[in-house]
């Protein structure tokens, strides 16, 4: 079973995640702050880490920063109310390999985490639609960027814009006619470059918050 | 600068610079507020010792490195009426050890300038008497004062005539203080007696208002600050009132239809969050929506009403405004979601819309048990029918592609004016 450390702070929403994970994985630790998630990570040394993007003490994306160095095979899984973009794509590109809503269902969550722990992506219909938006647009020219990690190629559009349209994984490589690890593929190739893209909307979210 | 910085280990608690009353970096506010005057006293005292050989200036400098930096905020405020009762004494205190260090710096140093120190210490000590506090009437007065600016500075001075003499007497010494002045570097002379009167009274007049109106300034613009954070505090207050108590009250009373409170607590989500968040997309109720995104979300918030226990996600990627075949677009995603709703037998929709060059392109799915176009009902083949002729009538395109068991997917297309660059 997939070893699972909870962080959120409100306590109310630990113990809804906590029942509905129940005997589909194991919850080996909580946390409701950035440093007693640092200790709590590293002692247990979990599988999968469901990270609230909002936290007390720097935010999901200061634990990520702070667990990575290290314990780098520990899997973060953002989860989170917060819509705003800026957030999102801070934590993600802080190292989550994925982002959910809270409102997201028990079995989309459980099947969600065991799609982490095994090395994929996790990109809900939000988080496709906030990728569109920031790859939107051609490059400037003569912008100093790399078009390898700056741009998304058609077809990482498409499978995107189809998870933005609801289509699960399976649903897209029928549609595609592809394989679901193909699938897997463009979007893990997507999750790269959104983490090291310097497209300058990323680092204008960025600078925005001060995160550089 | 030294914000961080640890206060040094021998210092007396509670002596630190007040940066909040200070007019350069709070040496003087700060220790005058330690040892209980009122600034203005520590204030005259130092530029007295400065003009000595610039022995005020070296201390000023010295206090200002050792002393921390604190907020007035920081520490309670000195209880007032002791205070008060002790702010003269300790005056004629701080006086005292500056004429003795006058007389110390006169002794030491070869070239004193007593042409300037003099002149000036009776100067201060004028400013000094017309301008302190007097007791509480006269605080009372000050804060009326503050209270109706813009005003005459001067009304608040009807006092009665204890404060008639001290303002009298204060402003003899200072027209005596500055005339000295002149008078020792040979300025009488060449000016004739009107001359310089007028120029001591005019200098004496700048010297006594110019801290006054200075500390109004001061007072106005903190009320302002506070005015606009209490404005923003209430703005807050009445939006949680309005909304999010509005609707935890009604949870509570649909406490046994879960269906009911889920739909409430969902519609209230979407509209904190677009309150928090985005700027773009209004709450729901203020007013038609004027963008795509808008006009979306406002579509979900209304179908989530309406139909309860639905759930209806939309994505939106970038924006543009509400033209009218971007309306229709809508209203046909409105058709779509509420057929969709009716008929799937699901309780999630999702819409995803997208703008690119030019153009909307909407995504009506549900993953429900989905039909055979070729063999549909009357209502169903309506509703399709109708949502590709309103689009047909705007330009637009109208797909709808679904299988049993499938789902079905509506697409829909339309040019739109692009939005105006942010």
């Amino acid at each position: 079973m997939t070893r699972v450390f909870l962080v959120d702070d409100h306590r109310l929403f630990l113990s809804g995640v906590r029942a509905e994970l129940a005997g589909r994985a194991e919850i080996v630790g909580e946390a409701t702050d950035v440093e007693s998630a640092v200790e709590g990570i590293r002692r247990t040394g979990p599988d999968v880490v469901l990270l609230d993007v909002h936290l007390p003490g720097g935010g999901g994306r200061a634990v990520i920063e702070t667990v990575r160095p290290t314990h780098p095979d520990v899997v973060f899984l953002a989860l989170s109310v917060s819509d705003a973009a800026e957030d999102v794509i801070a934590v993600i590109r802080a190292g989550a390999r994925g982002y959910v809503t809270k409102t997201i269902g028990a079995d989309d969550l459980a099947d969600a985490v065991e799609r982490v722990r095994d090395g994929d992506a996790v990109f809900s219909p939000r988080l496709a639609g906030f990728v569109l938006d920031a790859f939107a647009g051609d490059l400037p020219a003569g912008a100093a960027l790399d078009p390898e990690l700056d741009q998304i190629t058609p077809r990482e559009r498409e499978v995107l814009r189809l998870l933005a349209r609801g289509y699960t994984y399976k649903e897209i490589a029928r549609r595609l006619e592809v394989s679901i690890k193909t699938i897997e593929t463009h979007v893990s190739s997507v999750l790269r470059k959104l983490q090291l893209s310097s497209r300058h909307e990323l680092t204008r979210w960025a600078t925005d918050r001060r995160l550089i | 600068m030294s914000a961080t910085r640890r206060p040094l280990a021998g210092l007396p608690a509670g002596l630190a610079r007040d940066r909040d009353d200070g007019l350069v970096a709070g040496v003087c506010a700060g220790v005058a507020r330690w040892i209980g005057v009122d600034p203005l006293v520590v204030r005259v005292a130092t530029v007295i010792l400065a003009l000595a050989n610039g022995v005020g200036v070296v201390a000023y400098v010295v206090a200002w490195v050792l002393l921390p930096a604190e907020l007035a905020g920081d520490t309670a405020e000195p209880e007032a009426e002791g205070t008060r009762e002790r702010a003269g004494e300790l005056a004629l205190g701080v006086g005292c050890i500056t004429f003795g260090m006058l007389l110390l710096v006169r002794w030491s140093a070869p070239f004193f300038p007593d042409t300037l120190v003099w002149p000036a210490a009776i100067a201060g000590l004028g400013i000094g008497l017309a301008l302190a506090r007097a007791g509480d009437g006269e605080q009372t007065r000050w804060r009326a004062l503050t209270g109706r600016l813009p005003g005459n500075p001067v009304s608040a001075l009807r006092a009665g005539w204890v404060a008639w003499l001290r303002i009298l007497a204060g402003a003899a010494l200072l027209v005596v203080g500055l005339g000295t002045f002149l008078a020792s570097n040979g300025a009488l002379a060449s000016l004739g007696v009107i001359g310089v009167s007028v120029l001591a009274t005019v200098l004496g007049g700048a010297l006594l208002l110019g801290p006054w109106i200075a500390r109004l300034g001061t007072q106005l613009g903190r009320e302002r600050r506070e005015r606009i954070r209490s404005e923003e505090r209430a703005d807050m207050a009445a939006h949680l009132h309005d909304s999010v108590l509005q609707t935890l009250a009604l949870i509570q009373r649909h406490a046994d239809s879960p269906q009911e409170a889920r739909s409430l607590a969902r519609r209230q989500e979407r509209e904190l969050r677009a309150w928090l968040y985005d700027d773009r997309r209004p709450p729901g109720g203020d007013g038609a929506p004027t963008t795509l995104t808008a006009a979306l979300d406002r579509l979900a918030d209304e179908v989530e009403a309406d139909h309860r226990g639905m759930q209806v996600e939309v994505v939106v990627v970038g924006d543009c405004p509400l033209d009218p075949g971007v309306e229709a677009l809508v209203k046909a995603s409105r058709e779509a979601v509420v057929n969709a709703v009716k008929h799937s037998g699901r309780s999630e929709v999702s819409v995803y819309a997208e703008v690119t060059g030019g153009r909307v392109e909407a995504f009506v799915r549900d993953r429900g048990q989905g039909f055979d176009p070729a063999t549909v009902d009357g209502d169903r083949h309506g509703i399709s029918r109708s949502i590709v002729s309103r689009m047909a009538r705007h330009g637009g395109r109208a797909a709808v592609h679904s299988a049993p068991g499938e789902g079905t997917e509506v697409s829909l297309t339309v040019s739109c004016t692009p939005e105006a660059p942010s």
